[in-house]
């Protein structure tokens, strides 16, 4: 057995010496401020794993709340060599690319139903992905002529995604979430997910979610195909449906 | 002041145009009523509370209304005449009907049935006007703030929580504190009852919510010396039953559009047309200041593209609202500084349009909405942002003055969050204090074009929409690019047609009273 040489690749933050480890950091600590608050705040810096850290300012907030700005050197480095972060494989495409692949691939329409489920009321995600006037410049798959876009907007319940979905025949589901306050995305992603398995039709389509808080990795824990996060675009978002249509439907 | 010299005749054009589009709508609308009219309109005669299976019984006495068809008549009389027939208050009927034990009838005396109702709405006029005047008595006492004012949002989703974070902002110098709603109450067609320890993204606008803040914000403000003004969502499919609820509450702000539930929450037109009508009576008989929407077409709509179309919507916006009884300094009438930081010269658009509002509605109460759209997660950015956003507000003489957020896209405030931005904005607003007494606009320069130019379409689209009405506009997606059809949406089937003597005591009785 051959044992493969790994080259060690430690990393810390930079201030301005190389391994210097300088970080800033500010809190709030639920009292008022005096000299014992301002020593806490040392002192949790240094449990966190500063070393020398500073209270460069504590201010007192009111209602017994102080706010204080540190700095310190992180004691801490981690090997770079050693990570390895889960992401879609797919390569992006452009969005001509993306219409010569369906058409070619797939001989019709990439059909895509979206929506913002459950109680949360923000359409910017899906707006952002699904809308012809897309976000920053990137048109969105309402543009694509070789994509049914069909976006069912904000707050919309997850029975009536799926029946959307059965009806349309949908290829993909793109489902967004915004709000994560008490993990309400997850009980809202995962309510979905047992929907579709329920209904049987989990395999046939490939299932996607995006967001600010969305990473690949999560999505993948919560059974989804792929996961998107900030600065993610319909190209983005194309690009790895029909990579993935095509993985599935390789004879 | 520095002005930017605008066409006055252009002004006078557009409003005129805006006027009759609203009253068109509301000439259409006004042979329906709503459930949820008639539930606020129960609530307002005493009716409150919930069943054993958590339905607000105002609900289950307009459904026993509805599905008798007495609904078309008007709640009132029909309760009305059924107290006076069984000797029971509004909120023994309800309970008694709840209970099965009784079933309405249209009433006997029917002109008796009507004068009573008129009685009992006008003790319920007398307790918001007292409400009003306690309002003008504690700004007296305890003085208040001057523009502008910091709007701060709180949202824990906890209202005991909520009230130790409202406390501490206030302290720290907010002037309005807004209580967010659960996520997704907009779309309940009832209103929750009590208080709300465990929601979503917020709390629900319930009575109880609205009493517990208040009477927090009261204490606050004689400690500090400043009256808080209290914030809620007057939206959604139970627009005119939130309205009763803050009326009766002291609330003092409200958001309250006409056509964001439309737009943004895909409630039908025509329900939403009817709730705002109603809503903004209560709320200007209440002395309420009603807050609009059109910020929220920039998040959606391009910020520099779309400009005339917040123009044109405030303007329309204002027409419903005078419509409704509200007085110039009663509309806080929304528009945000959304424009893409990446674009040059930015920041001079956001001064043009950000004036140009304030000439078009030189008495409004103008609320201002910081960035959003173009947060990034990088908060020094960010803070930046903000500070330029309080630069305009302070050089265009906002009103209300929503602080923006370091934070913004990526969680709900933290305190810090909150003492960073109030600090932002009172160095701005300090250090800024008089200079739009010092500078002018350059006649004909590039801020003055561009507001002429903004103003200038604001009068072609509204030719446009009056043109064809209101409803077919937006289904063209005038708006935040988003269409909606007469017919679509949510909240169709509370829409119910008045039979010829439909009766409702609450709306004359508050437009005379504010008129």
């Amino acid at each position: 057995m051959t044992q493969q040489q790994i080259t060690e690749n430690w990393v810390k933050p930079y201030g301005d010496t190389m391994n210097d480890g300088r970080v800033q950091l500010s809190f709030t600590l639920p009292v008022a401020l005096d000299e014992n608050a301002k020593e806490a705040a040392r002192q949790l810096a240094l449990e966190m794993g500063l070393d020398e850290p500073a209270v460069v300012h504590a201010e007192d907030m009111g209602q017994g709340f102080s706010f204080c700005v540190l700095y310190g050197q992180c004691k801490h480095r981690v090997d770079l060599s050693r990570i390895k972060v889960a992401k879609p494989e797919f390569e992006t495409l452009d969005k001509d690319a993306i219409n010569a692949l369906i058409a070619e691939k797939m001989g019709r329409k990439m059909v895509v139903v979206g929506a913002c489920i459950e109680t949360d009321a923000h359409t910017v995600g899906i707006d952002a992905i699904m809308n012809m006037k897309g976000y920053n410049g990137h048109k969105g798959l309402e543009s694509y002529h070789e994509v049914r876009a069909i976006n069912m907007g904000a707050q919309v319940d997850s029975e009536e995604l799926v029946a959307r979905a059965i009806e349309e025949q949908a290829d993909v589901i793109l489902v967004s979430q915004v709000v994560t306050q008490k993990n309400i995305h997850l009980d809202n992603l995962t309510r979905l997910s047992d929907l579709l398995e329920a209904e049987g039709i989990r395999d046939r389509v490939i299932l996607v979610v995006g967001g600010p808080r969305i990473s690949h990795e999560l999505a993948k824990e919560l059974g989804y195909d792929a996961g998107f996060g900030t600065k993610s675009y319909a190209e983005d978002v194309a690009s790895f449906a029909i990579h993935e249509w095509t993985k599935r439907h390789a004879v | 002041m520095t002005r930017l010299n605008l066409d006055q005749g252009q002004i006078d054009r557009a409003r005129e145009s805006a006027r009759r589009i609203a009253h068109r709508v509301f000439d259409d609308m006004s042979q329906f009523t709503t459930t949820t009219v008639e539930r606020a309109t129960l609530r307002l005669m005493g009716v409150d509370g919930v069943d054993d299976n958590q339905i607000p019984l105002p609900n289950r006495l307009v459904s026993h209304l509805q599905e008798l068809g007495l609904l078309q008549h008007g709640a009132a009389a029909v309760v009305a005449g059924a107290m006076a027939e069984h000797n029971l208050t509004a909120q023994q009927v309800a309970e008694a009907v709840a209970a099965g034990k009784l079933v309405l009838a249209r009433p006997k005396h029917d002109k008796a049935a009507r004068q009573s109702a008129e009685a009992i709405a006008a003790k319920m006029c007398d307790h918001i006007a007292a409400q009003r005047v306690l309002r003008a008595q504690q700004i007296e006492k305890v003085g208040e703030a001057r523009t502008p004012w910091l709007y701060l949002i709180v949202a824990t989703g906890n209202i005991y929580e909520d009230i130790v974070q409202a406390r501490a902002a206030a302290e720290q110098g907010a002037d309005i504190v807004a209580v967010i709603r659960s996520t997704g109450q907009s779309l309940l067609d009832y209103v929750p009852y009590g208080a709300t320890t465990e929601g979503f993204g917020g709390t629900y606008a319930t009575q109880e919510n609205f009493r517990l803040m208040r009477a927090a914000l009261d204490e606050v403000g004689t400690k500090i010396g400043r009256y808080i003004r209290l914030t809620n969502y007057c939206s959604g499919l139970c627009m005119p039953e939130i309205a009763a609820m803050g009326a009766m509450e002291r609330l003092d702000m409200m958001l309250n559009d006409s056509m964001y539930g439309i737009i943004f929450r895909d409630i039908n037109m025509k329900r939403t047309f009817i709730d705002q009508f109603f809503s903004r009576t209560v709320n200007a008989y209440a002395g309420i200041i009603i807050n609009t929407g059109e910020d929220n077409y920039l998040t959606t709509a391009d910020a520099f593209d779309a400009a005339h179309t917040v123009l044109a919507s405030q303007l329309i916006n204002e027409q419903f609202a005078y419509i409704s009884g509200l007085k110039p300094d009663q509309m806080g009438l929304g528009h945000a500084f959304e424009i893409n930081p990446d674009l040059e010269n930015g920041f001079l658009w956001e001064v043009a349009h950000a004036q140009l509002v304030r000439q078009v509605f030189p008495e409004a109460c103008l609320k201002y909405m910081p960035p959003t759209k173009h947060m990034t997660g990088n908060i020094f950015r960010g803070h930046i942002q903000d500070a330029l956003f309080n630069v305009v507000s302070t050089l265009t003489g906002q009103n209300i003055h929503l602080l923006g957020m370091m934070t913004e896209a990526i969680h709900t405030p933290f305190i810090q969050d909150r003492f960073l931005a109030i600090q932002n904005a009172k160095y701005v607003f300090g250090t800024m204090r008089d200079l739009h007494d010092e500078v002018e606009f350059r006649a004909g320069g590039r801020i003055e074009s561009r507001a002429q130019q903004v103003l200038a379409e604001t009068v072609g689209i509204l030719a446009e929409i009056e043109k064809i009405g209101l409803p077919a506009a937006i289904g063209r997606g005038t708006f935040a690019d988003i269409s909606r059809t007469m017919d679509g949406g949510k909240g169709l089937d509370g829409v119910i047609a008045k039979s010829a003597d439909y009766y409702n005591p609450f709306p004359d009785l508050m437009l005379a009273g504010v008129n």
